[in-house]
């Protein structure tokens, strides 16, 4: 079969699972006639094991994932990544776009018995995540007043407009923390972390570090009726091959993320009990990318750059590397979050305007055949990673470029990428449902900062895209950031300060039994209050 | 005093000038490897500024100068204290015990079936060597040996686990299935039958050589001609004149094993789930958690003294010939 009509195929598989995504109760027919009971006890992969699971301190992917259910933000998105009533029942916009104020949910508690109120908001928003939630204390900045009008009103009165002010609100970037508990306390010290309290529909009942985490029903749930499922165990299977065996298995009914290796997941589709999706991970948008230091030689030359994104097949590196996941990334913005602009240069794959290009900017055949020589700093994220890394020396092999790979673990790979010391390295990165807050700050020159993880650390400086951004993150009126965001994405697909490779997605597995697991953007992150068991 | 006691005391003093040298050591050793904890977090965090990185540091006393936290470090380490875990917000000593059941269960028992299996075929094919049951037992101590660990885990899994369905691959327990008593036992016992047999396949296959190899030199010596013309009986010329004299090897072998039994496998662990010491140092590893890391050396290294003590004791008591001498 020929790549196109695999991937014409492949489309229409996508388009019928988001089809049936769309509405849960026709995903499997039998479902329909069966109530929602309440019952059944569900396993899911862990990987790594958190550190800890209290998500105001601690915002790793599986804490997220885990503490998702036992912590709950204001709001929630839909796939489209319009805002979803969570703790928060209402809210207003002003139209100034500077003073937002929320409708708290009246009957929510705390799994300790204490009630939840606008003090518990106010509380997290001003005080705790301020101090240890990165992208939190972000935008939490820009308020000048956080306040409780009563005790189930909140308003937050902005400094000046912020776009993605209304997306940053779900559980992971903003989890609403007990004030009863933290207030007054050293945070990270407080031994309440031990047993964590939310407002969740299931409670903390039992870590066994290294092998598994229980968490149960919250009886006193605040939505009558819910959550349908007695447990949830959350199990740590650190080896990637048994990972897929548990699955196989049915030791466990759901993984997500990276837990399947990509060449396993074409084998476990076939599987008859589970199901998978690359729905829910909208709010994450992952994009993936090389990273191009563009302070080294031959690096700070834009065609050579633009002549590596025409040397790189990015087909073939979903077909062949990531197995038909994700799409070809054409800039900066993923495709299906906000503000994507179609309409920018476009880089097929065509050795020969790479050589071009490289030509051009002055780098003749030696008499080995070799233009110039980089370094690769393969990340060390899993054996996917690595294939890439073989891929891309190949590739640039072709054009006449010699590509040294070289290996680390993530520690030594965040301490040289964070200080500059690499020539190219891959990376991905959330772009958390708007550009505000999760792309300007790779390529703004205010974000070059040594010694910090997941900044510009490229090195990439254009005043023009420091303004676009920078103006476009101040109002709220979505077709003027629209045209800004527009006008910034061609500068930057210009100017290639990474070579973007895919919009990532990620495979979900759940077992069919199980119904209503990913029904928004931020997928298995949600609280699972709705997720239940079809009893055979 | 009795010279053995003597023997003792001044290995026992030697020993703990080992172990401080070897402490302070490890302490610059994972100080070497580049980055730090507070940059892995911010590498799974995803996003990270400034201040969370800087804040992470002075909370590990990691903005302190190296000499300062090699004074606190060893300064705890003379009290005995092994530290905090920041990472895992927990003393260290706990994350040990907490790991120490399932490393033991599955080490000691891999190692005490090894040794005891391995020295029984070992010396089956050497009193049989040239025969079909010695080429077989070669054949099979081979593979074993020269065959990746988790490999062999993997493929045990799959006929075991996935197609036959009689053993439970992963972890230490049934999750969630509430047995108490014997069941709860024997639900534990099943769940190590996979991984002990992996790790104790390996052993194994090194003691049959071993014990083989040395067979074979000593089952011609003038001595067993001598015990087999005065007619003895078969068996006990093997066990009390050959074996006797051949294990010396195997001790020295076992004894340095021994010594390493406590540190876990990595691999065995990490392919079969167990909460166990290897993977605790693994990921201790990758995840730059000195403290951990320094314990679980240290620990290790403390065994491995006493170890290697025991052994010298056990070889003047298996041949007499060999003194201890201080």
């Amino acid at each position: 079969m020929s790549n196109r009509l695999r991937y014409i195929r492949q489309s229409l598989t996508a388009a019928a699972l988001a089809a049936a995504l769309a509405t849960p109760a026709l995903l499997s027919a039998p479902s329909v006639a069966v109530a929602q009971e309440r019952g059944g006890t569900m396993n899911i992969i862990v990987q790594p094991e958190p550190p800890l699971l209290v998500l105001g301190l601690n915002q790793q992917g599986p804490t997220q994932t885990v503490a998702g259910k036992i912590y709950q933000g204001l709001l929630t998105y839909d796939f489209n990544l319009k805002p979803q009533p969570e703790l928060a029942e209402s809210w207003e916009v002003s139209p100034d776009g500077k003073v937002y104020t929320f409708k708290l949910v009246k009957n929510a508690k705390w799994h300790d018995g204490k009630p939840f109120t606008a003090a518990d908001v106010v509380f997290s928003t001003s005080k705790m995540l301020m101090e240890t939630h990165p992208r939190a204390r972000a935008v939490f900045a820009k308020c000048e007043k956080i306040e409780a009008l009563d005790d189930y009103t909140v308003r937050f009165t902005l400094k000046e407009p912020f776009g993605p002010f209304l997306q940053s609100f779900e559980v992971s970037s903003a989890p609403i923390m007990p004030k009863h508990i933290y207030d007054g306390s050293d945070y990270k010290a407080n031994p309440a972390n031990a047993t964590p309290i939310g407002t969740g529909p299931f409670k903390f009942k039992e870590w066994v570090k290294g092998s598994y985490i229980h968490l149960v029903r919250n009886d006193e749930y605040w939505k009558a009726g819910k959550p349908y499922l007695d447990d949830i165990y959350f199990r740590v299977i650190p080896d990637a091959a048994s990972r897929s065996v548990a699955v196989e298995q049915g030791t466990v009914q759901q993984t997500q993320f990276n837990d399947i290796e990509t060449f396993d997941v074409p084998r476990l589709k076939q599987l008859p009990n589970v199901e998978m999706t690359t729905k829910g991970y909208e709010f994450f948008a992952p994009l993936s990318w090389i990273e191009i230091n563009t302070r080294n030689k031959p690096l700070d030359d834009k065609r050579f750059r633009q002549a590596m994104m025409h040397a790189i097949d990015r087909k073939f590196i979903r077909d062949k590397i990531w197995f038909g996941l994700g799409r070809p990334a054409t800039g900066p913005v993923n495709s299906v979050t906000r503000f994507y602009e179609p309409g920018v240069k476009k880089y097929d794959f065509d050795p020969k305007k790479a050589e071009a290009l490289l030509e051009e900017a002055g780098y003749k055949k030696g008499s080995d055949g070799t233009r110039a020589k980089v370094k690769l700093l393969v990340m060390p994220y899993g054996e996917t990673w690595t294939r890439l890394g073989e891929y891309i020396k190949q590739a640039m092999k072709r054009v006449g470029v010699d590509v040294t790979l070289e290996t680390t673990d993530s520690a030594g790979w965040v301490n040289r990428v964070s200080n500059w010391d690499y020539d190219l390295t891959f990376n991905f990165v959330y772009q958390y449902g708007d550009p505000a807050l999760g792309v300007s700050r790779t390529y703004v020159s205010d974000n070059i900062r040594k010694g910090v993880m997941f900044s510009n650390t490229m090195g990439y400086a254009n005043p023009e895209v420091d303004r676009l951004f920078a103006q476009a993150a101040q109002t709220n009126k979505d077709e003027e950031r629209q045209q800004l965001y527009s006008a910034a994405q061609k500068i930057l697909v210009e100017d290639v300060p990474v070579a973007w490779l895919l919009e990532m997605e990620f495979p979900t597995f759940v077992d069919k039994r199980f119904k209503n697991a990913i029904t928004t953007a931020i997928g298995v992150n949600e609280s699972y209050d709705s997720v239940y068991m079809v009893k055979k | 005093m009795p010279r053995i006691a003597v023997f003792i005391s001044q290995r026992l003093v030697k020993a703990v000038f080992v172990v401080l040298a070897i402490a302070v050591f490890n302490f610059f050793l994972v100080h070497a490897a580049p980055g730090d904890p507070a940059a892995v977090m911010a590498g799974e965090a995803g996003a990270a500024d400034a201040k969370f990185v800087e804040q992470l540091r002075q909370q590990f006393g990691l903005d302190r100068p190296l000499y300062e936290q090699l004074g606190t470090y060893m300064g705890k380490v003379v009290q005995a204290d092994l530290g905090y875990s920041y990472r895992q917000q927990r003393p260290v000593f706990d994350l040990l015990m907490d790991r120490l059941p399932v490393t033991l269960s599955l080490t000691l028992t891999s190692f005490v079936l090894a040794l005891i299996g391995g020295v029984a075929l070992g010396t089956l094919a050497a009193m049989r060597a040239g025969t079909w049951s010695d080429t077989a037992i070669t054949v099979v101590g081979l593979t074993a040996y020269a065959t990746p660990i988790f490999w062999i885990g993997l493929m045990l899994i799959l006929l075991f686990s996935v197609n036959l369905g009689w053993l439970p691959a992963f972890g230490t327990e049934s999750i969630g299935a509430g047995y108490t008593g014997w069941a709860a036992l024997m639900d534990r016992v099943e769940h190590l039958v996979l991984p002990v047999v992996t790790l104790g396949l390996f052993y194994m296959a090194v003691y049959t050589r071993l014990t083989r190899a040395s067979i074979l030199e000593v089952r011609d010596m003038d001595f067993v001609k001598t015990a087999r013309a005065k007619g003895l009986p078969e068996w006990r010329i093997v066990s009390v004149h050959i074996l006797r004299n051949a294990i010396l090897p195997v001790i020295t072998v076992a004894g340095f094993q021994a010594g390493h039994l406590i540190g876990g496998s990595i691999l065995i662990e990490t392919v079969f789930a167990l909460p166990g010491i290897g993977r605790l140092a693994f990921e201790a590893v990758l995840q730059r958690d000195y403290q951990v890391l320094l314990g679980i050396f240290l620990l290790t290294s403390v065994v491995v003294v006493i170890f290697n003590l025991l052994t010298d004791l056990i070889y003047s008591l298996v041949d007499p010939r060999i003194e201890v001498a201080p």
